[in-house]
């Protein structure tokens, strides 16, 4: 629907320079520059502590930026945070639904916040409630749903105000792959409805399925951005040759086969191989004589680049 | 019903009227699950409280050298204390448990912040709704007390807005307190050395003449003693413009500064 003009459709919603938070000490945003245009599935990639959250909730309008500047839909946070927040929708990490509230009531009263004259928050909760798939369950508390249910409540409740972006800080962290799938599927729904879409993730598959445009975010700054597409071809090699070999120790097969790729990593069970033609690297190796126990060749995947970029530690 | 109408890009209308109201509203909807059990208590504790010290208690006093409290008997004398009392007591326990919870258990606060209201709008709402409920608890007291002879004075009427304002007095400072708390373990504190010991010792069952002189003052600065002064004297029919203005002025005082600290700590915790 967005009925955009033609020449409106790359107007950018979200525009930050140079942004950042701290927190005493702690630089949790360091510095970022992002443009998120109408219309499209943004993302925030990157491992726990990366700073994703902090730069939602500074979009979000609920956290003042350290420093730097920062636009939502043409205008500034530091003045115009309600008008902005009222034109916003928002999922946060941790549901903040209310529990012994019914599942509509939970809909109705959010609704309320925003001013939104009665009859037109109970004519929407009933829509959303089909669209979240939680019609049967409106007259439910909340505490005992599910946890996909209470995300896509969470979801509807966002909508109620009919936002123009839905922020959507880990959408589907913790919940099961069946609950996840359904929630995609909603999403996917609302982008080609015309809702913005940015989101924060630490999960590539989620990422590559929603996101047009993704930044990878690392210790408060942008290390990476593009398309999935274009990051796999600017990080990662076209395919992945995984060997596994009968030994504990992979490190001294490495040796063997580093002039067969860009790039190897050793990996405790087997090496990875970055190279473009996995095939070729296959035949080699045999010619070689070097026996693996398993062969395998597959495409970069966004996961690739993301260990790539962020390294394999732990970040706690 | 498909996505697509419900997704319709717009201008959210923000009809103008009171954002606190707003938040008020989701107060009220999660009172409306509770609020048989919590008006029928509100009968019930003053009724006990009544019976146990007035008429208990009252018999030994009304027995003594004076024979009363100087003229009057002791359930009269209580009354309007325990008014002021519970009054206190009400607004303490719903500015505590339920400001952190917003915080940090359940959150509500969070989810009003991620809309148009704003942190005034915020803490007015969930004041307002702490408003309701000493005004609720203390009408309720007043038609028990009335029923039962403890009070008389047409002025009693008046003894509800006082309560009221003595509620006040110490929601809006405990609200700042309670913004300010990690752990619950702080309220143990608050009840057990703030409030208990004002409880007994702001004239609610004796008056604070009766205090050693060296802690008289301390009665003076707690707002519950203005409040059961008012509250004593419109109910034993004695009012004097003079003392109400002082009453009044130091409860409105306290929730003034009360609430100009609830911001504060409100903003520090909430916009970070």
């Amino acid at each position: 629907m967005t009925a955009q003009p033609a020449d409106r459709a790359a107007d950018v919603l979200v525009r930050a320079g140079r942004l950042t938070k701290r927190f005493g000490e702690v630089t949790a945003v360091d510095e970022i520059d992002v443009e998120i245009e109408r219309g499209e599935a943004f993302g925030f990639l990157g491992p726990n502590g990366a700073g994703k959250t902090s730069a939602m909730r500074m979009i979000g309008c609920v956290s003042p930026p350290t420093s730097g500047e920062l636009q939502v839909l043409g205008m500034d946070p530091e003045t115009e945070g309600p008008a902005i927040r009222g034109r916003l929708g928002v999922v946060p990490q941790r549901d903040t639904l209310d529990e012994e509230l019914t599942v509509r009531e939970n809909l109705l009263v959010y609704g309320r916040y925003f001013g939104l004259p009665r009859a037109t928050v109970s004519e929407r909760a009933a829509e959303l409630l089909e669209f979240a798939q939680l019609a049967e369950r409106a007259d439910s508390k909340v505490e005992p749903l599910s946890g996909g249910m209470k995300r896509r409540l969470t979801i509807a409740r966002a909508l109620i105000n009919e936002p123009e972006i839905l922020l959507l800080d880990e959408p589907t962290t913790g919940l099961d792959p069946q609950a996840r799938h359904v929630l995609w599927d909603r999403l996917f729904r609302l982008k080609r409805s015309g809702v913005t879409l940015v989101l924060t993730t630490h999960y590539m598959d989620e990422a590559e399925q929603l996101c047009d445009r993704l930044v990878v975010m690392d210790n408060g700054r942008v290390v990476a951005e593009g398309s999935p597409r274009q990051l796999i071809e600017k990080y990662s090699t076209r395919e992945v040759l995984e060997l596994r070999f009968p030994a504990d120790d992979h490190a001294r097969y490495a040796e063997k086969v580093a002039d067969l790729a860009a790039r190897v990593e050793v990996l405790p069970d087997r090496l990875l191989l970055y190279t473009d033609d996995g095939d070729h690297g296959v035949a080699i190796v045999h010619a070689r004589g070097l026996a693996p126990l398993s062969v395998l060749v597959r495409r970069s995947t966004l996961e690739d680049v993301f260990l790539y970029l962020t390294g394999r530690t732990l970040v706690d | 019903m498909t996505a697509t109408t419900i997704t319709a890009v717009g201008s959210t209308p923000d009809r103008s009227g009171h954002r606190w109201a707003r938040a008020f509203a989701f107060w009220l909807a999660s009172y409306r699950r509770v609020w048989r059990g919590s008006v029928f208590e509100g009968f019930v504790s003053p009724l006990f409280f009544l019976a146990a010290m007035g008429f208990g208690l009252g018999l030994l006093v009304d027995a003594g050298p004076d024979s009363g409290m100087g003229g009057v008997s002791y359930v009269q004398f209580i009354a309007p204390g325990i008014l002021a009392a519970q009054a206190m007591n009400t607004a303490v326990g719903e500015s505590t448990y339920p400001v952190l919870g917003g915080i940090k258990w359940f959150r509500q606060y969070h989810a009003m912040l991620a809309t148009p209201l704003r942190i005034p709008d915020v803490v007015l709402g969930h004041l307002a709704f702490v408003l309701m409920r000493v005004a609720i608890t203390s009408t309720a007291f007043l038609l028990v007390a009335w029923l039962l002879g403890a009070i008389g004075s047409p002025w009693s009427v008046l003894a509800l807005p006082v309560a009221v304002l003595c509620g006040m007095a110490y929601a809006t400072p405990v609200f700042a307190f309670s913004a300010r708390q990690d752990h619950d373990s702080g309220f143990a504190l608050l009840f057990r050395f703030v409030i208990m010991p004002m409880f007994l010792f702001s004239g609610t069952f004796f008056p604070i003449d009766q205090l050693p002189a060296a802690l008289q003052p301390v009665a003076w600065v707690t707002p519950l003693w203005h409040a059961v002064e008012l509250c004593r004297a419109l109910s034993l029919g004695t009012p004097t413009v003079a003392d109400a203005v002082v009453n009044v002025g130091y409860l409105l005082l306290w929730i003034v500064g009360g609430y100009l600290l609830a911001l504060r700590s409100f903003r520090r915790r909430l916009v970070v």
